[in-house]
């Protein structure tokens, strides 16, 4: 049955302010879509973000929302949900928000494994305040703040995830729908702290001051530095190298932070009873 | 019958997580920092214990947006910091004003700037909780003496902060927090224990308030889906950019506590009555100044104490009444000089105000207090 | 105004000074219904610094919780001795433990005690950190402050489980030092 948007949306805010070409939009509709095939219900949903294009999301979804300080989306979403565990808690935000002024938030969440769901719309750039260059930016790539080219290594949002202890990480191109519909599925579906890096396109700036073209001539260029994760060992080292994996990358098993809290809750109890 | 008493000999930490718990806070989240660390390994103790949660954060700042998150999802929350941590938390506090969420944070307050004098008592940092995060915001803030008065003050904390919607500050010292005397622990039962006002109906609108200013707050999940922003917001609590709409919230905030500060306010007077000389002393400068002034009255001079509880907002009129016949007023405090210029915007003109300022490390010393009124 | 009675425990990190004086005040405020405050000072070592524990005592509310112009010091280093004997009045009890404090005490103080705290804890108790117990019952005895009843009480409370033995003998060596080395000061 095909998905019914305006059941999580907040009609009174569309049109969305996205520029045309952005890729944030494919995103929330893969976010809307594992939802719905989830049956998750709007009122038992908590959906918190930062600040900057991605952090628009909370404002356009029909859940509770939280549009936090630049950052910042991880420490009160953590908060939230230790709060009221049995709440579903996703948190947004951009390549700026999670790897550069959010990026202690992130380590840690990752570490703590607490069952949150974090989804980074991955653009390269700051978008909102104008195009300056993000810990994602690509080396030798411009912005307004690196006219001469950004002279920095960028972060791989993935491989900062799995390093801090995310127990589920996954990557995806917003042009490639169904490889995001299943990354975001899944992720949803796993049960501890998980990282989706949903890369998207900002032709406005990121294109524009490097000349990639429109927002389809950008996904092409996307899709030049990527291969499937499922095709690891048939690519040669050579192949692969400088290009980013996507699909499923890392999924493992571990102590989930709100269980073993309850389970500290309990043994407790049961020890002051035995007293 | 008449239940015996439940004295304990506490500090001033333990005391204040002990309130905490009575307020019905049942999220701490914090970071280690001298000499407020107590609070959170008492915290960490008790929290599991009661149903509640302690969580250790990365730093302040996230400390402060975990408080904040817990909050909105309806559950009392509390962090406790130190100069430094609420140098860091000063972004989140502005947040917690703005988008109206109550919390409790408590400041033992150490020497500064920077890393200072972590294991000395101080006064130094009621501007910046006054002033600290930018843009105007209603701040209000509680200085108590002892550590009974701690108990209760971490529990009004909670409940002022429930009635008014917003982040309120508890301001300890080194010599409060860690000093131990006897404490009365008071039930649940048998205290005052204010919760948030709940919507009555649907459809619901997050910053629509009545005549007391004060918009109700549901817990997320609890059926009313809303949403909030540190943006300039309407009704809605949308953003939005309409001149008129962002005058009208930027005021109301400021204006609640306004219109509600006789409910929050809180004073103490110490033989002000026929004083001529006034010393104006909060915290543990208090108990100095109160022997102080004992002392000038043995030897017949008429001195007094006016103590703020509430530094803010402070009981204007109640400390111009106080100093109505006074020749004099000294202002002692563990800085070099704050508190004192709100003093002297209150009953600035006629007579000297003189401050006491001590910035060593040390409190300051009831003789210093007492050689000042006796000049 | 009310009497105070004032305790200034100095020393270094480790010696227990602080312990000592919350089983003190809290003797006074809990077991004895009498009001008293503990206050501390001290580094950033949690082990070898400066520490200083202070006690007030008093019938009626404690308004200044710190020590002014304090009836008993106890001197347990070298450096304590230093720092706050120049600040004692003439006559206070001056109580230095005899091997930690070598320097001469001038004679103008009036009420010296020097005992070997640390050496009674460890050749009597076998245990050289009470001897921050020890001095509890030295002060006590000398001064009578609190009941025996009282900072016994207070003692058990604040110890670990295992050592309450050990700890009521250092009490009562404490009291016994009293007699030995503190006649002078007994008999007024």
């Amino acid at each position: 049955m095909a998905v019914n948007y305006f059941n999580y949306l907040r009609k009174e805010k569309m049109p969305h302010i996205w520029c045309a070409g952005c890729g944030h939009g494919m995103i929330v509709k893969s976010i809307i879509r594992a939802i719905d095939k989830l049956g998750w219900k709007n009122d038992e949903i908590a959906l918190v973000s930062g600040i900057g294009c991605s952090s628009r999301t909370p404002g356009y979804l029909d859940f509770h929302t939280l549009h936090t300080t630049h950052g910042r989306a991880l420490a009160f979403a953590t908060g939230i949900k230790l709060a009221k565990p049995n709440l579903k808690v996703i948190v947004v935000g951009g390549d700026g928000d999670m790897m550069a002024i959010g990026g202690n938030h992130f380590i840690h969440a990752c570490r703590r494994n607490i069952d949150m769901k974090l989804i980074v719309y991955n653009n390269n750039i700051y978008g909102m305040t104008g195009g300056q260059a993000s810990p994602t930016t690509l080396t030798d790539a411009k912005a307004t703040t690196a006219p001469y080219g950004f002279l920095e290594e960028p972060f791989d949002v993935c491989n900062m995830a799995i390093a801090s202890g995310a127990t589920f990480v996954g990557r995806a191109l917003d042009l490639d729908v169904p490889l995001m519909d299943r990354v975001i599925l899944e992720s949803f579906k796993h049960k501890g702290f998980s990282v989706v890096d949903a890369w998207s396109q900002c032709p406005t700036y990121f294109g524009r001051f490097n000349k990639w073209g429109s927002a389809s001539e950008m996904m092409e260029r996307y899709k030049q530095i990527i291969y499937n994760i499922r095709q690891k060992d048939q690519l040669s080292e050579e192949e692969k190298k400088g290009k980013y994996p996507v699909g499923i990358l890392h999924q493992i098993e571990r102590n989930e932070f709100c269980e073993r809290y309850q389970k500290l809750r309990d043994t407790l109890k049961g020890k002051e009873e035995a007293e | 019958m008449q239940e015996k008493k439940n004295i304990k000999f506490l500090s001033g930490n333990e005391a204040c997580g002990e309130g905490a718990i009575v307020a019905g806070c049942r999220f701490f989240g914090g970071y280690p920092i001298s000499p407020s660390s107590e609070i959170a390994e008492f915290m960490s103790k008790r929290l599991p214990l009661v149903g509640g949660t302690f969580i250790q954060m990365e730093d302040e700042i996230a400390s402060i947006g975990a408080i904040l998150g817990a909050s909105l999802a309806g559950v009392k929350s509390m962090t406790a910091t130190s100069g430094p941590g609420l140098s860091l938390m000063q972004e989140n506090i502005g947040f917690g004003a703005m988008a109206e969420i109550p919390t409790v944070i408590v400041d033992v307050m150490r020497g500064g700037p920077s890393t200072g004098n972590p294991t000395g008592p101080s006064q130094s940092d009621v501007m910046a909780i006054r002033w600290g995060t930018h843009g105007d915001y209603p701040a209000v803030a509680l200085c108590p003496e002892s550590v009974n008065e701690v108990f209760l003050l971490t529990i009004e904390a909670f409940n002022i902060a429930e009635f008014l919607r917003t982040p309120v500050v508890l301001a300890m010292d080194e010599i409060t927090a860690h000093m131990r005397e006897k404490v009365e622990l008071l039930k649940e039962s048998d205290v005052k224990i204010v919760n948030r006002k709940k919507p009555e109906k649907m459809p619901y609108l997050p910053y629509e308030y009545g005549e007391d200013l004060i918009p109700p707050l549901p817990g997320y999940g609890e059926g009313f889906r809303f949403h909030v922003t540190g943006l300039n917001h309407d009704k809605t609590g949308f953003p939005t950019n309409k001149s008129e709409l962002m005058e009208e919230g930027n005021r109301r905030i400021m204006e609640k506590l306004d219109k509600n500060k006789d409910k929050v306010i809180k004073h103490e007077e110490f033989m002000t009555e026929d004083c001529d000389i006034l010393v104006v002393a909060y915290g543990s400068s208090a108990r100095a100044a109160k022997r102080a002034v004992r002392t000038a009255r043995e030897k017949g001079i008429k001195a007094g104490l006016f103590r703020p509880i509430t530094l803010y907002p402070l009981s204007e009129k109640a400390l111009q009444k106080a100093a109505g016949k006074a020749k004099k007023v000294i202002v002692p405090e563990m800085n070099l000089g704050q508190y004192i210029l709100i003093v002297e915007r209150v009953i600035g003109h006629g007579f000297p105000i003189i401050g006491i300022n001590q910035v060593d490390g040390e409190p300051i010393s009831p003789s210093k207090i007492l050689s000042k009124i006796e000049e | 105004m009310a009497q105070r009675f004032e305790i200034r425990l100095a020393g270094s990190g480790g010696q227990g000074l602080v312990l000592g004086g919350i089983i003190f005040s809290e003797a006074a405020a809990i077991y004895d219904g009498r009001h008293a405050t503990q206050t501390q000072s001290y580094g950033p070592e949690s082990r070898g610094g400066a520490s200083k524990s202070e006690v007030v005592i008093s019938d009626e509310e404690v308004d200044y919780p710190k020590a002014t112009n304090p009836d008993v010091v106890l001197l347990f280093t070298e450096a304590a001795k230093e720092k706050y004997l120049p600040l004692c009045k003439k006559d206070a009890i001056i109580i230095a433990d005899a091997d930690l404090v070598k320097s001469e005490i001038p004679s103008e103080y009036k009420r010296v005690v020097k005992v070997p705290l640390t050496r009674i804890a460890k050749e009597s108790v076998g245990r050289e950190f009470v001897a921050n117990i020890v001095a509890l019952g030295l002060i006590r005895e000398l001064t009578k402050v609190v009941s025996e009843e009282s900072l016994e009480k207070a003692l058990l409370k604040r110890i670990p489980k295992g050592t309450e033995e050990l700890n009521k003998k250092a009490l009562q060596l404490g009291k016994e030092a009293a007699y030995k080395y503190g006649e002078h000061i007994l008999k007024g």
